[in-house]
């Protein structure tokens, strides 16, 4: 977890800057001569949760390498967004090759990178959900066992939005998409479905897997220079909100991922080789609904008092990543904050 | 064409596409006003000083600049941090995180730290040839004699007793109030170039107007007189009002008052009149109030610090005989509409005096004779402008209809300086504007870390009862600093760089410590994140002319 020491209590460590701290006390993003991985002009929506986790981990994988990085993008709204011809939004070198090939495509530029003596220049491989958990996994997971130099980052909104908002499996249980409509006995996606792909790379014991939110940016930033400190298969997976796909404001977009992380539906650790290291506790604790009602993907089921009963379903999904990870110190004291 | 095979469109940047037609609503950068500024009532700029506080680098403002920002509303933050009843805490958003800011320890901290250090403040507006008379060198005509100095009038003041400061000197216990940190605060204020006349009682104010050729007048005389109830009694009872006890506790002849002492009241003056009685030697003080607690008009912070020094209440209560050491109390009982109501039951308290602290008027005799000047309910009216119905006298303070603090006299006093230089050079005085509130529902707490408010340390109880030394102690530097840091910045932008970081369209630009951001609206596709985001409610959304 973030080690940063604040001497100052007016913002603590949670806002991105503070004219209080030295500039190498304060994120990436706060400084102005932040490399603006992707620039402005591209076409994602209104709020997009995806072009802000972007930005955030490349311009720390940035700063991390000293700017000696490729990227590369698998195909999904982020390679949508900021590419369409001739123009394009990113200032790093960028390549975009398959939907499912991403992660080989990364592993073959490490190769190659080795191979031309040039192991300064480090290969970040990113992707959707799609890409990550269904269409690339079986390459993605092949980097893995192979232990390839690359940093693998899914920017997860939990459904394929770029062709209009289909199921993949990463998207949760009752969420209504295009595919899991809200209709009949059990509406939305299936309990019991999908998987959780940072414990499925966790269970490759490759050095380092972490979670984070685009709430959590001093977090974020942590875990993208952990990652680049390291040699071999790393992934992170970073909850990013679509207030397109998932019904919300979309000024609503950190908001909705601080709940979805301070309701403990979505859990924020690092994994070295294979065992969870460290978690971010739960800060300020909210009941799912908190999280659940400000996205129109969830509007059923508030519905119907068979919605009811799913809500608690769901809150039990929550209580059981608390227990499961340790999300809460039982002796917290409301608010206190340990390790940020 | 001179293209590769299959390229027809030269490559560009993204930044050909100004997404910023997109949208609908537009942030807006605003500046709000502060809870704890609208409620003070001296209108201090405390979020801009607790501002200067939390950077103590050389050339990032710190202390000295601090203090210079206090003193533009208050020549007293000494004082201030001492004896004010903290309007600003109450109004504090803060609270609603954790507890309020110390606002009050900071500033006395600051005023500390100035006297201290021996800043000063330099006159150094023009001077302006106008001569203004200040009756009263109670904090009110302290404060308008400041503020008058600083615009360039020249400023007298007379004040009936032998030393400036008023109910500052004869009304606030030592305990509460050290007085070299008074004397030191006038002292500077003075120093300024206003002429004090002490030990000076006015009888005909058109007179000393005419002869002295002063251009204007301000009245700050105070209440001075207690008021008085009758209170059936034989010889042998021994009733002092509590203004004569308080201003006898700086002569030589302190009160006797005996072991057992009774207070009549419920106000701030009888828990000093109790705890003064107590440090006195009283072994029983004992508060007798007609009310409830909740119904007292002191201060729960006095209030505490009486009981904690062993001062006793007794509440719905009233004094209906006083003789040979004994007082007959009768039992109260508050009827539906919460007035005492008397019950027929009667007890007995032994007392050897009782101190009557029923609140106090005001002296208006200088005031006879006075044309046009208006006289309600034993205060003066004022109009907005403090002026009274005769042209260029003002009044202000206790002597006018408000609340009687402090605080309300040093802020009538700049009010009234304001007024009476509007008046002096024929202008009119600027209209107050008030800006919109930066009320809590417009934070965004998340951003805040906790941290409870800082303690400051209190005498231990053997000293207090048997000293007049000070019970509240103030800040250290770092503590006063943590204080300073935990500040929300309620409405006003302080730089967090969280707009900046959190656009998904690097659609705010930095422009440099101190200069703030600016949105850039050919990309700003108008999300709104970084408005929700905004820890301090300094960004508001508004709707685009479409």
């Amino acid at each position: 977890m973030p080690a940063q020491q604040v001497k100052f209590y007016q913002v603590g460590s949670f806002a991105v800057g503070n004219r209080l701290l030295s500039p190498d006390e304060r994120t990436v993003q706060s400084t102005a001569t932040r490399t603006n991985s992707l620039n402005s002009g591209h076409r994602a929506c209104q709020g997009c949760g995806e072009a802000l986790g972007a930005r955030y981990a490349l311009d720390a994988a940035m700063r991390a390498t000293s700017r000696q990085m490729i990227a590369v993008n698998a195909t999904g709204c982020l390679e949508v967004f900021s590419t369409p011809y001739p123009e394009t939004s990113w200032q790093v070198p960028w390549i975009h090759s398959l939907f499912g090939n991403a992660p080989a495509v990364a592993t073959g530029i490490a190769a190659a990178m080795r191979a031309k003596g040039r192991e300064d220049v480090r290969v970040v491989g990113q992707g959707g959900d799609g890409g990550t958990v269904d269409i690339g996994f079986a390459c993605l997971s092949g980097m893995f066992e192979r232990n390839d130099d690359v940093l693998f980052i899914c920017y997860d909104n939990e459904a394929y939005m770029n062709t209009g908002v289909q199921r993949s499996g990463a998207t949760p249980p009752a969420v209504r998409t295009a595919t899991t409509p809200a209709v009949g006995p059990h509406p939305g996606n299936p309990f019991g479905q999908g998987k959780n792909a940072p414990l499925i790379a966790m269970a490759h014991e490759i050095p380092y897997v972490a979670t984070a939110t685009v709430a959590g940016l001093h977090d974020l930033e942590y875990k993208v220079m952990q990652a680049m400190k390291v040699r071999g298969a790393r992934y992170l997976h970073i909850l990013v909100p679509c207030p397109l796909g998932w019904g919300s404001a979309s000024c609503d977009t950190i908001k909705i991922a601080r709940l979805a992380e301070q309701t403990g539906l979505f859990p924020v650790f690092e994994a070295v080789d294979g065992e969870v290291t460290s978690v971010s506790k739960i800060r300020r604790k909210a009941p799912v609904e908190d999280y659940l009602k400000l996205q129109a993907r969830y509007a059923h089921l508030f519905k119907t008092p068979a919605g009811a009963q799913t809500v608690a379903r769901l809150q039990r999904l929550a209580d059981r990543n608390i227990a499961r990870f340790g999300l809460q110190d039982s002796d917290d004291s409301p608010g206190a904050v340990k390790d940020q | 064409m001179d293209k590769p095979f299959a390229i027809t469109l030269d490559t560009g940047s993204s930044l050909a596409n100004k997404t910023g037609s997109w949208r609908t609503e537009r942030p807006v950068y605003v500046d709000l006003l502060p809870p704890c500024s609208n409620a003070c009532p001296a209108g201090e700029n405390i979020q801009q000083w607790l501002y200067h506080a939390e950077d103590t680098r050389s050339d990032h403002g710190g202390y000295e600049a601090a203090w210079r920002q206090i003193m533009l509303d208050n020549p007293f933050p000494a004082v201030m941090g001492r004896v004010c009843y903290r309007p600003c805490e109450t109004a504090c958003n803060r609270a609603q995180v954790d507890s309020a800011v110390g606002i009050n320890s900071v500033e006395r901290f600051l005023g500390d730290e100035a006297v201290k250090q021996g800043w000063t403040i330099p006159v150094t507006a023009a001077a302006s040839g106008k001569r203004v008379l200040i009756v009263g060198a109670g904090p009110s005509g302290l404060s308008a004699a400041y503020h008058l100095t600083l615009l360039g009038h020249q400023v007298t003041i007379t004040d009936s007793g032998p030393a400036a400061g008023g109910m500052m000197r004869y009304g606030i216990p030592a305990y509460r109030l050290p007085r070299e940190i008074l004397d030191a605060e006038i002292a500077r204020l003075l120093a300024m170039g206003i002429t004090l006349q002490p030990s000076t009682t006015i009888t005909d104010l058109l007179a000393v107007m005419r002869d002295g050729s002063y251009n204007a007048t301000f009245l700050a005389v105070g209440a001075q007189r207690g008021k008085r109830a009758y209170i059936p009694a034989g010889d042998s009872a021994r009733i002092v009002d509590a203004v004569s006890m308080l201003h006898a506790m700086e002569g030589d002849d302190k009160p006797m008052l005996g072991r057992r002492v009774a207070v009549y009241g419920g106000g701030n003056t009888a828990m000093d009149a109790a705890r003064t009685a107590r440090r006195l030697g009283a072994t029983d003080a004992v508060v007798v109030y007609r009310r409830t607690r909740d119904r007292m008009p002191a201060h729960d912070i006095e209030v505490e610090e009486a009981l904690e020094e062993g001062v006793r209440m007794m509440w719905l209560s009233t004094i209906t005989h006083a003789d040979g050491g004994k007082l007959t109390i009768e039992k109260m009982k508050l009827d539906e509409t919460g007035f005492p109501r008397p019950t027929g039951e009667f007890e007995e308290l032994e007392a050897d005096s009782v101190v009557l602290a029923l609140g106090q008027e005001a002296e208006l005799s200088l005031l006879d004779g006075v044309e046009g000047v208006q006289i309600e309910d034993g205060v003066v009216q004022v109009g907005s402008d403090l002026m009274t119905g005769h042209p260029g006298i003002f009044a202000g303070g206790d002597m006018i209809p408000a609340e009687r603090t402090v605080t309300v006299a040093i802020g009538h006093g700049k009010k009234a300086a304001r007024s009476i230089d509007a008046w002096l050079r024929g202008r009119a005085l600027a209209g107050p504007g008030r800006r919109q509130i930066a009320t809590a529902d417009r934070l965004n707490s998340w951003y805040y870390s906790d941290a409870p408010q800082a303690v400051r340390p209190h005498l231990e109880m053997a000293r207090r009862i048997g000293t007049f030394d000070e019970v509240v102690g103030g800040l250290d530097e770092r503590t006063a600093q943590f204080e300073a840091r935990r500040c929300l910045s309620c409405g006003n932008c302080f730089e967090c760089d969280n707009c900046f970081g959190v656009c998904p369209d690097n659609a705010v630009v930095k422009l440099g410590p101190g200069e703030r951001y600016q949105i850039d609206l050919d990309y700003c596709k108008g999300c709104g994140i970084c408005a929700s985001e905004c820890p301090c409610g300094a960004i508001e959304m508004r709707p685009e002319r479409i």
